[in-house]
């Protein structure tokens, strides 16, 4: 590796006051042809190109990105890690992807900050206990760590947590995956660039697809406000947008975009050092390693693309949060925002090859996709370069709406993801 | 966060009305006879547009009536609201 991160460089830099680190990836332009093309510059497009590069042996491969890399979903998300999901397709996507996680920082030579603080997801109703402990040992027949708490554990647990009976929605218990967590966002993008920038890969920020030129039914390259691109493979990885660019190849997806909003709050001191979600009431949080409390909302019930959400929406949220956790209520939110989330009707993603050869998307992640990033680009690189899904993602196919078998984690999971 | 002219009602805040989806999908007139491919069709493929989209809503807390809005996607800037039934004023 050109730029090897280590405490050597740190202390060598450390002599030229740090102005002499190289750049972490190129800014080239593109070039007139690429064997496969990433349409999408967020954490699952650049590990999507990543893995090409690294383990199916595809050099000449680029990523274009409308804005620039890691500035969409990525940056706008609350970090959360976890694989507890009910469906045994979703646990072991999603597990692939924790497992990738717990050595990503090494692999990556970059610190994405992955923390394993454990999440614990709580149940309101006497439903919620059911489902809770139901998806408990679902999990563990998987091979996925979690255990069922009662009130008394989940308030040593999270002290903080107001576990009166006396609240609208008092807490009965909850489940806790203690291999679950949180990771830096913004590292995650970068560290992926740089790995797969080291390979040769080509990130071009700032060039907006406007077109996918097709010869009957394959792919022919791409239009672009950089001009045209030839390439034979098309890995779209557009989120939000995953309607807008299949519609300029004439495809239709069953994916509905809608703004989801998260905010922070004033940095304080360390007081809650896990991450508690809560699907009743809708109220999840977490605190970053700056000593924000980042606080997950809903999405609205309307296609948006505006990345504004409904102001109602985010109160609903700080009234669950207020009376969970009386101790944040003098607290001020500092940022609030939205993104845009391309949403399933079974609330699973598509990773997966269409009726268009040579065109594969990965969409649909909806309000969870951050978790998934390494096992998603893992998985969706493998799609690509075999023609053929990986039986991790073989399920997540889009055809499955057309067979009816459907991966439903709608009711199955949290809904907050 | 906007406001919506209900057609019986006058204008309200977005946060009375609950979104129907895209409006104006035909409930296929003989069930039985469809494909799985038109299943998937009419059941959850969505055009999910960015800019003018056709779409219903209901006034939840309010007259309970559907009704149909026009709305640009990328600023949900609202062009026009017509009734169920109604041709769309605009194209």
């Amino acid at each position: 590796m050109k730029n090897k991160y280590s405490l050597f460089s740190l202390v060598k830099n450390a002599f030229s006051y740090h102005e002499n680190w190289g750049k972490a990836w190129k800014d080239p332009e593109p070039k007139k042809e690429y064997d496969a093309i990433i349409i999408g510059g967020g954490g699952h497009g650049l590990a999507t190109a990543y893995y090409l590069a690294k383990k199916h042996d595809m050099k000449n491969i680029a990523v274009v990105e409308k804005g620039w890399i890691g500035g969409g979903n990525t940056g706008r998300n609350t970090t959360i890690i976890r694989s507890n999901y009910l469906w045994d397709a979703s646990a072991g996507l999603y597990d692939h992807a924790l497992k990738i996680w717990e050595g990503l920082s090494q692999e990556l030579n970059y610190n994405v900050m992955f923390s394993q603080r454990g999440v614990m997801n709580l149940a309101h109703n006497l439903q919620d206990v059911r489902d809770l402990k139901r998806r408990t040992h679902a999990n563990r027949l998987n091979g996925i760590d979690a255990v069922y708490l009662n009130t008394d554990q989940v308030k040593k647990f999270c002290p903080i947590i107001n576990t009166s009976s006396n609240i609208r929605y008092p807490v009965l218990g909850g489940t806790l995956q203690r291999r679950a967590g949180t990771a830096r966002h913004d590292a995650v993008a970068w560290g992926y660039a740089r790995g797969a920038d080291e390979m040769g890969v080509d990130i071009i920020q700032n060039c907006e697809v406007k077109g996918i030129k097709r010869d009957g039914d394959s792919v022919e390259g791409i239009e672009t406000t950089k001009g045209f691109i030839k390439t034979k493979k098309i890995g779209v990885v557009a989120a939000g947008h995953s309607s807008v660019i299949a519609n300029m190849a004439g495809l239709k997806l069953p994916l509905e975009s809608k703004p989801l909003q998260a905010l922070v709050s004033e940095p304080v001191k360390p007081i809650i050092d896990t991450v508690v979600m809560s699907n009743a009431v809708h109220a999840y949080v977490s605190q970053s390693d700056k000593g924000e409390l980042v606080i997950g909302a809903g999405t609205d019930d309307y296609v948006s693309y505006s990345q504004k959400g409904s102001h109602d929406i985010v109160e609903g949220t700080l009234n669950a949060i207020l009376e969970l956790y009386p101790i944040f209520s003098r607290m001020r939110m500092l940022r609030q925002w939205g993104g845009i989330v391309d949403i399933c009707p079974d609330a699973s993603p598509i990773i997966s090859k269409t009726s268009i050869k040579g065109l594969y998307f990965n969409c649909g992640w909806g309000t969870g996709g951050f978790k998934a990033t390494p096992g998603s680009g893992d998985l969706f690189a493998h799609t690509i370069a075999n023609d053929e899904p990986h039986k991790l993602n073989a399920a997540f196919n889009l055809n499955r709406f057309v067979s009816g078998d459907l991966v439903d984690e709608h009711g199955a999971a949290a809904v907050a993801h | 966060m906007f406001l919506i002219n209900c057609p019986y009602c006058g204008e309200r805040e977005q946060s009375e009305f609950k979104a129907g989806g895209e409006a104006h999908i035909i409930r296929p007139k003989q069930p039985t006879e469809l494909s799985d491919d038109q299943w998937a069709e009419y059941l959850f493929m969505r055009k999910n547009i960015k800019g003018i989209q056709f779409e219903r809503w209901v006034h939840t807390h309010g007259c309970r009536k559907w009704f149909n809005v026009v709305r640009d996607t990328s600023n949900d800037i609202i062009k026009a609201v017509y009734k169920m039934g109604e041709k769309p004023p605009i194209k």
